[in-house]
């Protein structure tokens, strides 16, 4: 099968400072790959880049076809100003659908039932009704999910997700998404700061210092220079 | 009743009736977008800029709406950048230049002619400033805000709920954020001389802040705070009729009880429930 993005000697930024330089990855269907790296890596930029809204200053980003017609869906980074926004579930989750539209003013009947089946797939048509800023943080994060899901069937970009999130909800949102990599067969890229959490769900990691410190398959990641330094910051004294 | 056919029959209070309504309606349904997004004080800032563009344009002799239009635009253009822009301190920046344009207007009046009557009803508001040709360019105002309300209203929520979700989407994000910040610009430069510079950007911010409290969906906000500012301009207006007071005073006071009611009610219902 073709891959679906390909970079080639890429770099990505604003004005005349690149954030991302010299990047070389790809991303097959169906692959689980995890971004980490400290703050100010570049991890965003080139999560930016992917979604297309950024074009390389340098080097090639191709994008496979069928994914050029809005197929990413994209949960980004959670603002200050979502978490009082009085919004239904239900209007947020059928919001996904836009990319699909076109300039029609008003939601089809296809696109209402494709919000329907997001949220049941995320386990949340119960809640569809209530306020988003009445959720919990793990239960926002689903709402997102069915979100980018009426966007995509095909691949999904997950900017920090687990951000702000207490353990059990870490450790459901993990399961989530496994779900939906594995079983679904949804591509997915993830950025995060949670290098520990990563290392158990991720099939792939790029660590990312502006250029790729690492590029791989997570088992080859926990061996690497790279991994072991990473990993042992990220383990506090008495950790899992 | 009787009391409102006596103000339909003075041809002012209907021409101000009728301005103030479809201002009032376009300021609370572009408030939603701009209080959510922590835009607030853009309204704010705008109408100190307006009050220094129409000051500087009767003092020269311009046609007061032809000079403070595209100011008071390109001022709203400069202020979404400074507060998109992270860098620079966006409360700070809109603080200073809100004072400035108001000291600009100021200097400018005193030097020329002097405090006019016209000048302190830019201040305070006047319901005797609406001109036939004013009513009319509210009208296409109204029409133009509802049709964006209306047909791009999915865009509008994508885009206030989650910026970059929508930019990733293929929504042009930029050309929505400037679109309402210019229909805010001149939503607040016809409101200006009847609600009063000091008072206007309570039009834009009240309705929303009150729908908010009641209500939990973006639709029901939208439409909640549309009809909240109508009818609390009429009751304004007729409170500020009886009482002798001034109009723009009025009908913030108005919307400021209606702030309190929904305060109340929404207590209320919290505690029902519990």
């Amino acid at each position: 099968m073709k891959p679906f993005i390909v970079c080639e000697h890429a770099d990505f930024g604003y004005e005349n400072q690149d954030a991302v330089i010299d990047l070389s990855i790809t991303i097959e269907p169906g692959d689980y790959l995890c971004i980490v790296g400290a703050n100010g890596s570049g991890k965003s930029t080139l999560v930016k880049g992917l979604l297309g809204l950024l074009e390389p200053t340098a080097g090639t980003l191709t994008v496979a076809g069928q994914l050029r017609k809005g197929g990413i869906g994209y949960l980004p980074q959670q603002t200050a100003a979502q978490r009082d926004f009085p919004a239904a579930v239900q209007e947020v989750v059928i919001s996904g659908t836009l990319s699909r539209r076109g300039n029609r003013p008003f939601y089809s009947l296809k696109e209402k039932r494709l919000a329907e089946q997001s949220m049941e797939r995320m386990g949340i048509t119960q809640l569809r009704a209530k306020c988003y800023r009445e959720l919990s943080g793990g239960q926002q994060q689903r709402v997102l999910i069915a979100r980018a899901l009426c966007a995509t069937e095909q691949m999904l970009i997950l900017d920090e997700p687990v951000t702000g999130l207490d353990p059990s909800a870490i450790l459901e949102f993990y399961r989530l998404v496994r779900e939906l990599n594995r079983r679904d067969g949804i591509t997915v890229v993830m950025v995060s700061h949670d290098v520990r959490g990563v290392v158990r769900e991720a099939d792939k990691i790029l660590h990312m210092q502006q250029r790729a410190l690492f590029f791989g398959p997570t088992a080859d990641y926990v061996q690497s220079e790279a991994g072991k330094m990473f990993l042992g910051e990220g383990i506090p004294e008495g950790g899992r | 009743m009787a009391m409102m056919r006596e103000m339909l029959s003075y041809p002012f209070l209907v021409r101000a009736l009728l301005g103030g309504v479809l201002v009032s309606l376009c300021a609370a349904l572009l408030g939603v977008s701009l209080v959510l997004k922590r835009y607030s004080m853009i309204g704010d800032g705008l109408s100190h800029v307006s009050f220094g563009a129409l000051s500087v344009a009767v003092a020269v002799g311009w046609q007061p709406l032809a000079v403070s239009v595209p100011v008071v635009t390109l001022a709203a253009f400069l202020l979404l950048r400074l507060t998109e822009s992270s860098k620079i301190k966006s409360d700070a920046a809109i603080a200073m230049i809100s004072a400035s344009a108001l000291a600009v207007g100021i200097a400018v009046t005193s030097l020329t002619t002097g405090m006019t009557t016209d000048v302190s009803s830019y201040m305070f508001g006047s319901i005797l400033a609406m001109s036939r040709q004013d009513v009319r360019l509210m009208a296409v105002l109204s029409v133009v805000v509802l049709c964006l309300f209306v047909f791009c209203y999915n865009k509008i929520f994508a885009i206030t709920f989650d910026e970059n979700f929508a930019k990733a989407t293929g929504i042009r994000v930029g050309l929505y954020n400037s679109l309402i910040a210019a229909l805010t610009a001149i939503t607040i430069v016809l409101g200006m001389r009847m609600m009063g510079a000091m008072l206007i950007s309570s039009l834009v911010i009240f309705p929303a802040l009150t729908a908010m409290r009641m209500f939990k969906s973006f639709r029901g906000v939208v439409v909640c705070s549309g009809i909240l500012s109508a009818v609390c301009f009429v009751i304004g207006i007729a409170a500020s009729y009886r009482l002798s007071t001034p109009a723009g005073a009025s009908v913030v006071l108005v919307n400021l009880a209606a702030y309190s009611l929904f305060t109340l009610a929404s207590w209320l219902c919290a505690w029902k429930h519990k």
